[in-house]
């Protein structure tokens, strides 16, 4: 019967763990491969197009995808309403994320981890003061924060990056603290402790190596996410400067464009939503395998 | 006792909260006034260096910056928030104008989420395995994957300009709310969903459900109200979190719908210097937020009896 089954629930028999170990391959090896493609086309895009992004050609205004009547292979996704090539801006703008990834995560995930060590580790007023810094962060409207920001300062990819490191830090100060206040009690660092050891080496000899799991996990779960807040800053304006190819931008400028060449949206539209799929897809299963314990984190 | 605790308990809160809100609007008294400047706003091209005086003496503009920092400071507690420089109308008004809609937004997204992520949810954890499951946790990992401005838009092309069903923006009746709700839910959605499957699942071990299926309950009882109530604390703990992620994304969706709330106030007043209506805007956005965590955080104590004052 049914009902009884969810009872048995933990009950799970070896033919059917293969069975989902066996989906979780079929859905994996395909994310892997569109997330690859990603990165390389970041990483290559300037051996991957013979265009040059930004080059605007206005003779080759929004023409079609090679597939449809009036395309050409020479445009195989098609040009926007200056006529640069959507392809070529689609690779760079992999690119534009590929960095805003590679700066932002591991700026925000060595304070947010420093953050959470010292507040953990040191309780009292610095638990008190820094905790404080984590509350104020989450109740900045980090979205506005950002539009002000590049309203005072300009629209650059260095302010994005800034923004997003503000944004993005405290979760994993909230983490990194949440264990070390369990570690702290653990015999290996009262030993460590009764044997003289300084503070420093506690943090960075005994905690450190024993947190890193969890902000692993927390920061491979977060490059979706800051793939999207790139793309959600690019398309308000207030992301990079305006020419640069961010998928967000390319968005923002086709919308006008959206009965005429509908191209212009669903390239780079297609583009965030496969890596944000892909990402969090590995995030997810790098999660299960490492912590399942996370599984709420996020 | 218990009751004490909870009131001592909200106090601390609620001044620590008061602290969070003035460091925020803070931090954007100091980066809007040392770097930006609103007299090239208010002046014409051809107003005279004696205009311009003047105009900077009616603001404050000319005060040094720790004087004016006071004065806002001074404004601020006797919610004197000055005029917007743009329309003249005081800040107050501006922001009262904008908030309810903003707060109609984000309220039915709320309850959209709740709706469609606590059912599918609990379908997802009682029918785990099957295509039902299959099926929500799809639609949660797509839900969570779609750029919510791209989804926006390609809503407005699909139902306002090619069924034309839907009005493509702007505030009305009922119509006008709908594709803004479902855009800015989806995300909290997705979330609401994962978390009561997870927390579902954990709860039909429990023994408590043995005892309950052993009384002989009607199952709908077990699972609707003995096992449900338990799978949504970790829900109202999220929804704190969730608070933030709705009004960024509420910011987003307000300028993909045209939809006159203060997210969109707020970024024509900071795209226009507008001091007061910005710092305002602001610091309701942030109280918000900080008032909607306090609140979360007390009802989770009193929905949980574990759960004590001082933990």
């Amino acid at each position: 019967m049914a009902r009884q089954e969810s009872v048995a629930l933990e009950f799970v028999s070896e033919r059917r763990r293969r069975g989902i170990r066996w989906r979780r391959v079929a859905l994996l090896t395909p994310a892997a491969i569109i997330f690859g493609v990603f990165l390389i086309a970041g990483i290559f895009a300037p051996l991957l197009t013979p265009y040059d992004p930004e080059e605007i050609v206005l003779l080759d205004r929004l023409i079609p995808p090679s597939w449809e009547g009036e395309g050409s292979l020479d445009h195989i996704l098609g040009t926007d309403h200056l006529g640069r090539d959507i392809l070529a801006r689609i690779f760079y703008g992999a690119r534009v994320s590929l960095i805003v990834v590679a700066t932002t995560i591991p700026a925000s995930a060595a304070i947010g981890t420093i953050v959470g060590l010292l507040a953990g580790w040191r309780l009292g007023m610095w638990d008190k003061v820094l905790m404080r810094l984590v509350d104020i962060q989450l109740a900045l409207p980090a979205i506005l924060f950002a539009i002000l920001i590049a309203a005072v300062f300009g629209a650059s990819l260095r302010n994005v990056i800034i923004i997003i490191i503000v944004w993005t830090w405290s979760g994993y100060a909230r983490l990194a603290r949440g264990d070390v206040l369990s570690l702290r009690e653990q015999e290996f660092v009262v030993a460590a402790q009764a044997m003289g050891a300084s503070d420093r080496r506690i943090l960075f000899r005994h905690l450190t190596p024993n947190l890193l799991n969890t902000i692993v996990i927390l920061a491979t779960l977060e490059v979706a996410g800051v793939i999207l807040i790139e793309a959600a800053l690019s398309f308000l304006g207030v992301g990079v400067a305006t020419g640069t190819p961010s998928w967000g931008a390319m968005i923002s400028e086709g919308r006008n464009f959206m009965k005429l060449a509908w191209w212009l949206i669903w390239m780079p539209g297609i583009a965030i939503f496969l890596v944000s799929l892909t990402g969090n897809l590995m995030g997810d299963w790098l999660r299960d395998t490492l912590d399942p314990r996370l599984r709420n984190v996020r | 006792m218990a009751g004490t605790n909870l009131w001592t308990l909200l106090a601390s809160r609620l001044a620590q909260g008061v602290l969070v809100v003035l460091a925020v609007v803070t931090v954007v008294f100091v980066v809007s006034r040392v770097v930006g400047d609103p007299i090239q706003y208010l002046a014409s091209d051809e107003s005279t260096p004696e205009e311009i005086e003047a105009l900077q003496d009616l603001f404050g503009l000319n005060d040094p910056i720790y004087e004016q920092y006071g004065n806002f400071l001074w404004d601020l507690a006797r919610l004197e928030m000055g005029r917007s420089f743009l329309t003249g109308r005081s800040a107050v008004d501006e922001v009262k104008m904008r908030a309810g809609k903003t707060l109609q937004l984000g309220f039915a997204a709320l309850v959209f989420s709740l709706l469609l992520g606590v059912p599918l949810g609990v379908i997802a954890a009682l029918r785990r395995g099957t295509p039902a499951d299959w099926f929500s946790r799809l639609l949660a990992v797509l839900g969570q994957a779609t750029p919510n401005f791209f989804l926006g838009l390609l809503m407005i092309f699909f139902f306002s300009v090619q069924l034309g069903w839907l009005p493509t923006g702007g505030a009305g009746g009922i119509k006008h709310l709908i594709m803004p709700t479902i855009v800015l839910g989806m995300l909290t959605s997705a979330a609401v969903m994962r978390l009561t499957r997870s927390a579902m699942i954990d709860v039909m071990g429990t023994d408590f459900i043995r005892t309950a299926r052993a009384k002989g309950l009607r199952e709908r009882t077990i699972i609707w109200r003995h096992a449900l109530r338990h799978a949504l604390l970790p829900v109202a703990t999220i929804l704190g979190i969730q608070m933030g992620r709705l009004i960024a994304g509420s910011v987003i969706v307000e300028t993909v719908f045209a939809w006159p709330g203060v997210g969109r106030l707020t970024i024509s007043a900071i795209n226009g210097s507008d001091y007061p209506v910005v710092q305002l805007a602001i610091m309701v956005i942030a109280s918000t937020i900080v008032l909607a965590n306090i609140a979360v955080d007390l009802s989770y104590r009193l929905i949980d009896p574990r759960i004590r004052a001082g933990t």
